[in-house]
């Protein structure tokens, strides 16, 4: 049974009547010690995904779920109280901008030794001293230069960089079975980004956490997950293992995100954006969410909404497929569907 | 930048938060001198009974109205002359002092707790609590303060503690107000989540976490009010709903006085620059702490 398991999950903002869908019938499954990345463009309901299943969506969202289960224990029947002391425990957060994610007002080492003494070992609990070295200890291990100076330092102090290293120092501090990790990466350095992705999946395999590392960086996913969700409007367009999900992308979503990637661009020709946004609150098409920005649309694509479907492991929601080769499958054909339009009576 | 590498390689010593909001406050004259006065002030206030050179209600009755030493007709025993019942003015002023700033501390402490609470209830919970509570203060507000104050004192009847609460009640919808406005907008900060993943409760949340981070403007407005209260009681003094005499109160001391204002014009003026000097400190001290702690006019 996968450790974290979470089916149907869906968040919506807003009135029955004007309802927003931000996270729509998502599902997944995480194993103990596996990463999962998910990717999508902003707003695509990666970080409310996150949020919801920590329980932290406010009124007036509203979360609701199939199932959502974490180490068999059923997350949505969970009081308060425990969800409280599982959260920041067994699973940690850290977030894009570390800098704002730090609290302004206490230092480094107050901020850490919270944390133990919240969820800590009952020694930690007990002893102010323990909970000192360990602290130390933590932001040793974070690699932070001259951590024992660090401990006085307010946030604003730090570098932006440094700071981050103390944001995964507070979310490792209680040995976390499971870490969210929201763009950690975006708000840093390029150089400093590397650093600090490789000190994240070095934790991760020390301590055989479960990693869900959401990113628009599709190179940084590639490098590092074992699975692979690519979120739209708040759906899931396409899962699947890597490589096969970026080598032979299925859904015309995937495939155009990774025509975008500089590395698959021809170095003097004009990078291949994907033309439009996101829907928001009031564009919401009918059909495919994507019919609108997508190359291979037909008519079908904007009536119909395609299920997400396929086998566990490699799911697509789109009615036409791509195959091997990133052709549509399944009776696409852009010459006969303009025939059919244009027999029709208009 | 390149400022900020160096130091991260050599790591030489971080200020400390006290110092550097001392470097911050020091740059500005005006607030170093308020806060020189403010000093002077609360040291008079402590050392009021050894400091005066006679009991303030002595009443020396062959010396009253007796002018200050340094016009005709003075005399170096009484330095700033004497009020119409021979007592010293000098001392009574001192004296004075102390009722000044225990009235601005009592009345800025009771309207402070009041309006950290209800501002950040306000702030936090939204919904019908925020309604009910700003509207409650956007009515205390509607009235001139102080003809609140005034129609405080005239229920719970005169005197320096009803005074105190009257003006306290006055300052309120003030710190409410700012209270409300920074919670709303530190709630919405990373931070804030980053706490509740931790596993913060409402209480913990609302009082360590959000609450520290509101307190720079709220140090900025206690300070002023400080400011206000005094006068507010100077004024409630002299109406003669603030401290009765014969106590030493700067307000009341105004009032008694007022019909000599031709004739020993003295009697008048040194309380009426004694308020003035002491709001001016007071003032003077929370517009340099504004610049120090509001990070928008930090550099």
């Amino acid at each position: 049974m996968p450790l974290l398991d979470i089916a149907g999950l869906t968040v919506t903002f807003g009135t029955d009547e004007h309802a927003f869908v931000a996270v729509d019938d998502v599902d997944l499954a995480l194993d103990e010690g596996a990463i999962v990345g998910v990717v999508g463009e902003s707003g695509s309901g990666k970080s409310v995904t996150a949020l919801a299943l920590l329980g932290l969506v406010d009124f007036p969202g509203r979360v609701s779920a199939h199932r959502m289960t974490f180490a068999g224990r059923d997350l949505r029947a969970m009081t308060e109280q425990s969800r409280r002391a599982l959260i920041g425990k067994d699973i940690a957060m850290i977030f894009q901008d570390p800098l704002a994610s730090l609290d302004p007002c206490y230092t480094v080492a107050y901020q850490l030794m919270e944390a133990l003494a919240a969820h800590g070992t009952p020694g930690e609990r007990r002893s102010r001293h323990l909970r000192r070295s360990r602290a130390l200890e933590l932001l040793q291990q974070v690699e932070i230069p001259d951590a024992a100076a660090r401990m006085r330092a307010f946030p604003h102090q730090l570098s932006g960089g440094m700071a981050q290293r103390v944001m995964i120092a507070m979310a490792i501090a209680c040995e976390p079975r499971v870490l969210i990790a929201d763009e950690p990466t975006t708000a840093l350095d390029v150089t400093v980004q590397a650093q600090v992705l490789d000190l994240l999946l070095r934790l991760q395999e020390q301590r055989g956490m479960a990693l869900i590392l959401i990113t628009h960086d599709l190179a940084v996913v590639a490098e590092t997950a074992q699975r692979v969700v690519v979120m739209y409007a708040g759906q899931q367009v396409e899962t699947g293992p890597l490589p096969e999900i970026f080598a032979a992308p299925k859904h015309p979503y995937t495939q155009a995100l990774l025509a975008a990637l500089p590395e698959n661009n021809d170095e003097r020709a004009r990078l291949q954006a994907i033309p439009g946004v996101v829907p928001g609150l009031h564009d919401r098409p009918t059909g495919c969410l994507l019919s609108p920005r997508c190359r291979y649309a037909l008519d079908r694509c904007h009536r119909d909404m395609p299920p997400l479907d396929g086998p566990p492991e490699r799911k697509v929601r789109c009615h036409f497929p791509l195959d091997a080769e990133g052709r549509p499958t399944g009776g696409w054909n852009r010459e006969k569907a303009a025939e059919v339009a244009a027999s029709m009576p208009s | 930048m390149a400022d900020g590498a160096v130091r991260d390689v050599a790591a030489s010593p971080i200020p400390g938060p006290w110092s550097e909001l001392w470097r911050a406050y020091a740059q500005s004259r005006g607030a170093l001198i308020g806060l020189f006065l403010v000093l002077a002030l609360i040291l008079l206030a402590i050392f009021a009974d050894v400091v005066s050179p006679h009991p303030p209600n002595e009443q020396y009755r062959e010396f009253t109205l007796t002018p200050p030493m340094w016009q005709q007709g003075g005399t170096p025993r009484f330095v700033l002359g004497t009020d119409p019942v021979g007592r010293d003015m000098l001392s009574r002023l001192i004296h004075g002092t102390r009722l000044s700033l225990v009235i601005g501390v009592i009345s800025v402490a009771i309207s402070l707790s009041l309006g950290i609470v209800l501002g950040l209830a306000a702030g936090f919970f939204r919904g019908l609590t925020e309604t009910v509570i700003m509207r409650v203060m956007d009515v205390m507000l509607a009235l001139p303060s102080l003809l609140l104050a005034i129609a405080v004192v005239a229920i719970l009847g005169p005197g320096l503690a009803n005074a105190m609460y009257a003006i306290a009640i006055v300052l309120l919808p003030h710190y409410v107000r700012l209270m409300r406005a920074a919670v709303i907008a530190e709630s919405g900060r990373e931070y804030v989540t980053s706490s509740r993943i931790a596993g913060a409760g409402t209480l913990r949340l609302m009082f360590a976490t959000i609450l520290p981070n509101c307190a720079a403007p709220l140090i900025v407005q206690a300070t002023l009010g400080f400011s206000s209260a005094i006068l507010d009681a100077a004024a409630l003094g002299f109406l003669g709903l603030g401290a009765q005499p014969p106590t030493p109160e700067w307000g009341s001391m105004l009032a008694s006085a007022l019909e000599f204002i031709q004739r020993a014009p003295w009697v008048v003026t040194f309380p009426g620059l004694a308020i003035l000097i002491t709001v001016l400190a007071f003032n003077l001290m929370g517009d340099g702490l504004r610049d120090a702690l509001d990070p928008r006019l930090k550099r």
